[in-house]
């Protein structure tokens, strides 16, 4: 007679192949400014904040079931705690941006309280409502400039680095690797115990519900993560934009249209899904850019059209075809003899 | 030989890849009470979703009238003559008893029930017609049920379990009023788990058993030990 | 004081317009669970449909309501049967993201056949006509004539929905899809016309809209926050909830617009949250059996 032992493994054949190029892929990209032009590095280090912030959402609304119209909140908000930070508290531009995360966490300890006590689509609008709130706040806030919006300070950027392509360098070094770390700390998120539950809320939040998860006290969590890590995202954003204003920092269509776009195409609830779907998304953008408001048509009726006969994305649609997963989610069970006198093994 | 009103010629059906009927088949003809039994899960219900046309068959043929049923859509059925009162009664809690019978009487089919009849049928409804069909007991709650199935002037009546959590004497209740409903030349089919109360009202029974038919016969001339022995699968 | 007197009458008679923009949004949620981001963006595609109708055949708004109306609620049927009836399920994803896009859709094709400069639809005289209430208090007759046609529709909502057969199919479809098919309902057509009779609602208030202010494509999101505002603060369920949600979103706006003027849109935003933090359920929700 043989026992048997069971361990959990997260990785398949495809996730270490996937493991592989993602490492050399950032390598690579780590070393841009010195094979790269200006204008690469910019459209690079906007490349990454898009990922970094699709994957916050997808993180929401795909694994957690809160989908979110109101993200630009968040990303306003890291904006304009910077601004605030640096103008009128002296504080260095990059330091600011580590403030950004545990100041908007807190802010959203109270905007979560208020929006969860609306459910599904009302709940949307409500995060939408609360973002315009944000917005309107901001244009009264006079020594940022009101409705108009603010520069940069001369004496701010040069704290940064002293020539503008150290500037550069530095801005783009950051963004990548903020978003590796925001990547990475999904990643860790998903594989463990908490993750399991996000899973199983995000496949069945009733059944899982009836399995003892806590599903409140998890979405609380995920919603002030994801708060914490979007506004640092914004708070780089604006750091690059150096300059900001309400409309522009609140913008519905720039920081929610395009990231729900890039999340949807790419594959709801998958982590791969918004990696992918910013990539298509900025080919359609260099492709289609002379077409002005005809191009946002299009993505949107792209989004329907996937949303409808591709619900789970590109993605998604690869991922069931063949198998695969491009990093080591998955977990599956791996069952050994631990008496191997018999030369078996299964 | 006349033709059946309800012809169904070994029917599959299918919730999902779980298969609830296999090669069931079942013949009904004009004013005929017929009665189906079984176990939980023998495949009662299933079977008369799928005559009303909640469901489809994946194999075998249904013919009402000579003409075939569960191709077209669900919503067309009540229009060619079936109406089904559901197991669990489920009147619209956001109508009141009247307009639970006037929807009902939504696909306007020509014939002897309307709203006044059904009244006299159940003159409890007639008292409590504004109420909310929430606010009604089980037994009432089952009768207007029935009464909506009627509104639709069926040729064919299916009735899911209706002494389902009701006292027997609402039960015995209920099935006294049935003569005066099958008496117009309705035909009816019964799914009970009451069996004797079956036995009663119905001349044909046929048993399920795991989805698929164990006995079938007259009423009058089946046994209580080959029934049992049909119920139970032994 | 009778500053104050003004303020409210202005914030109650646009409360009216509000409630028309809620009522659309709240009946197809009643029916069918489904809650359309494009509603705001209809408004304004009705806005621009009038315009485009008394523009070419020199109509005058109100008989503009003769195309404007039947047009949008076939636009309404079309919607629902073609595409969002396949986004009815249990899952909470494909119709918010379904009519996202087809907000983004709607915004940017307004903008692309009428550029972003700003509209108004001329009514003539009755636009600067008032009305002398009491003592130094004066109401607007398009205002009033708004709030009276709101409060005429939503009457008219309730007696639809209470009293006629549609409004029967409208309760048991939304109670319970199948059984509604054993009646004979086809719940896609009752669907399909639960939508068109929305888009009917928001036919009229996009006319009125036109009517009362300048438009362009982009303002239709915060028509639906509007409506979406008016129905939780008067709460789910109730069509004169929704009436009563619009008018203290009114007059919240109206109230903060008199003590600055950039304060107007932020006190109704303020008035929403109050409600929701201190009564979730709303003030006036139906009580469903």
């Amino acid at each position: 007679m043989s026992l048997i032992a069971s361990t959990v493994e997260h990785a398949t054949r495809s996730s270490r192949i996937g493991v592989v190029v993602i490492g050399v892929t950032l390598v690579v990209l780590a070393l841009a400014p010195f094979w790269g032009e200006r204008q690469t590095l910019r459209l690079l280090a906007e490349m990454y904040s898009f990922v970094a912030l699709a994957s916050l959402w997808n993180l929401l609304a795909g694994y957690a079931g809160l989908v979110s119209v109101g993200q630009q909140a968040f990303v306003g908000f890291g904006g304009y705690l910077l601004f605030w930070l640096v103008i009128v508290s002296g504080v260095h531009p990059v330091a600011a941006i580590f403030i950004a995360g545990p100041v908007a966490a807190v802010v959203a300890v109270p905007v979560a309280a208020l929006t969860f006590r609306l459910r599904g689509a009302y709940f949307a609008i409500g995060t939408w409502v609360v973002a315009e709130v944000f917005r309107l706040l901001a244009s009264q806030i006079s020594v940022l400039g009101g409705g108009s919006g603010i520069s940069l300070p001369a004496a701010a950027v040069i704290a940064m680095a002293p020539t503008r392509q150290a500037r550069e360098f530095e801005i783009y070094w950051l963004a990548l690797a903020l978003t590796v770390v925001v990547l990475a700390a999904i990643v860790a998120l998903l594989r463990s115990r908490h993750g399991l539950a996000l899973t199983a809320i995000r496949d069945n939040e009733l059944a899982a519900q009836s399995n003892g998860i806590g599903v409140m006290r998890i979405k609380y969590i995920v919603y002030v993560l994801v708060a914490f890590g979007t506004s640092m995202v914004g708070a780089l954003i604006f750091l690059q934009k150096l300059r900001i204003s309400p409309d522009t920092a609140f913008s519905v269509n720039d920081w929610t249209a395009f990231v729900i776009f890039i999340t949807v195409i790419g594959g709801i609830g998958r982590i791969e899904g918004p990696i992918i779907g910013t990539i298509i998304f900025f080919v359609m953008r260099q492709t289609l850019s002379d077409l002005g408001s005809l191009y946002l048509l299009i993505m949107g009726a792209v989004a329907i059209v996937v949303m409808l006969w591709a619900p789970k994305g590109l993605w998604g649609l690869i991922a069931e075809r063949y198998g695969w997963q491009a990093l080591p989610l998955r977990r599956h069970l791996v069952l050994t003899a631990l008496d191997k006198k018999a030369g078996s093994t299964p | 030989m006349p033709e059946p009103l309800l012809d169904l010629r070994a029917i599959d059906v299918f919730y999902g890849d779980f298969q609830a009927l296999f090669e069931v088949s079942l013949r009904i003809d004009a004013g005929e009470i017929v009665a189906v039994i079984g176990a939980n899960g023998a495949g009662k219900s299933t079977l008369l979703k799928t005559i009303a046309g909640l469901m489809r068959p994946r194999g075998g043929e249904m013919l009402f009238d000579g003409a075939p049923i569960g191709v077209s859509p669900a919503f067309s059925v009540v229009g060619r003559g079936i109406a089904l009162v559901p197991e669990g009664r489920r009147l619209f809690p956001s109508l009141t008893v009247e307009e639970n019978l006037l929807i009902g009487g939504q696909s306007r089919r020509p014939g002897p029930w309307n709203l006044a009849r059904v009244y006299e049928l159940f003159p409890v409804l007639a008292e409590r017609r504004h109420l909310p069909s929430t606010s009604l007991s089980g037994g009432q709650q089952q009768m207007c049920a029935i009464g909506r199935a009627l509104m639709s002037n069926p040729r064919l009546l299916l009735c899911d379990e209706i002494s389902l959590g009701l006292a027997p004497i609402i039960v015995r209740d209920i099935y006294a009023r049935l003569p005066s409903i099958v008496g117009e030349g309705l035909s009816l089919i019964i799914v009970e788990q009451d069996i004797a109360q079956a036995l009663k009202a119905a001349r044909q029974v046929y048993c399920l058993q795991e989805g698929r038919v164990a006995l079938q016969g007259k009423a009058a001339e089946l046994t209580r030990e080959s029934i049992s022995d049909a119920y139970f699968g032994v | 004081m009778t500053e104050w007197l003004n303020v409210i009458m202005q914030g109650v008679l646009i409360g009216g317009l509000y409630a028309m923009f809620a009522a659309g949004l709240s009946l197809i949620f009643g029916v069918m669970r489904l809650v359309n981001i494009a509603h705001g963006d209809l408004i304004v595609l009705a806005a621009y449909v009038a315009l485009t109708v008394t523009q070419t055949f020199g109509l005058d708004p109100l008989t503009s309501l003769l195309f404007v109306v039947p047009a949008m609620a076939l636009i309404g049927y079309a919607l629902q049967r073609l595409l969002l009836n396949r986004t009815l399920g249990d899952d909470l994803l494909p119709p918010l993201l379904v009519t996202f896009g087809l907000s983004i859709i709607i915004q940017n094709g307004l903008l692309e056949l009428f550029t972003a400069d700003s509209r108004k639809l001329q009514a003539g005289t009755i636009e600067v006509q008032t009305f002398q209430v009491t003592q130094g208090v004066w109401v607007g007759a398009l205002p009033l004539i708004q709030f009276a046609v709101a409060v005429a529709v939503i009457g008219g909502l309730q007696v639809l929905f209470y009293r006629t057969a549609l409004g029967r199919a409208f309760r048991a479809t939304s109670d319970d899809q199948s059984v509604a098919q054993l009646m004979g309902l086809d719940t896609r057509h009752v669907f399909a016309m639960a939508m068109a009779l929305s888009l009917a609602v928001v036919a009229i208030a996009g006319v009125f809209l036109a009517v009362r202010a300048n438009f362009d494509p982009a303002i239709g999101p915060a028509r639906l926050i509007f409506g979406f505002e008016a129905v939780i603060i008067g709460g789910l369920g109730s069509m004169w909830g929704t009436l009563a949600g619009g008018i203290i979103l009114g007059v919240s706006q109206a109230i903060g617009a008199q003590i600055d003027p950039g304060w107007q849109l932020l006190a109704g935003h303020i008035a929403f949250l109050v409600i929701l933090a201190v009564r979730p359920q709303g003030l006036f929700p139906r009580v469903s059996g």
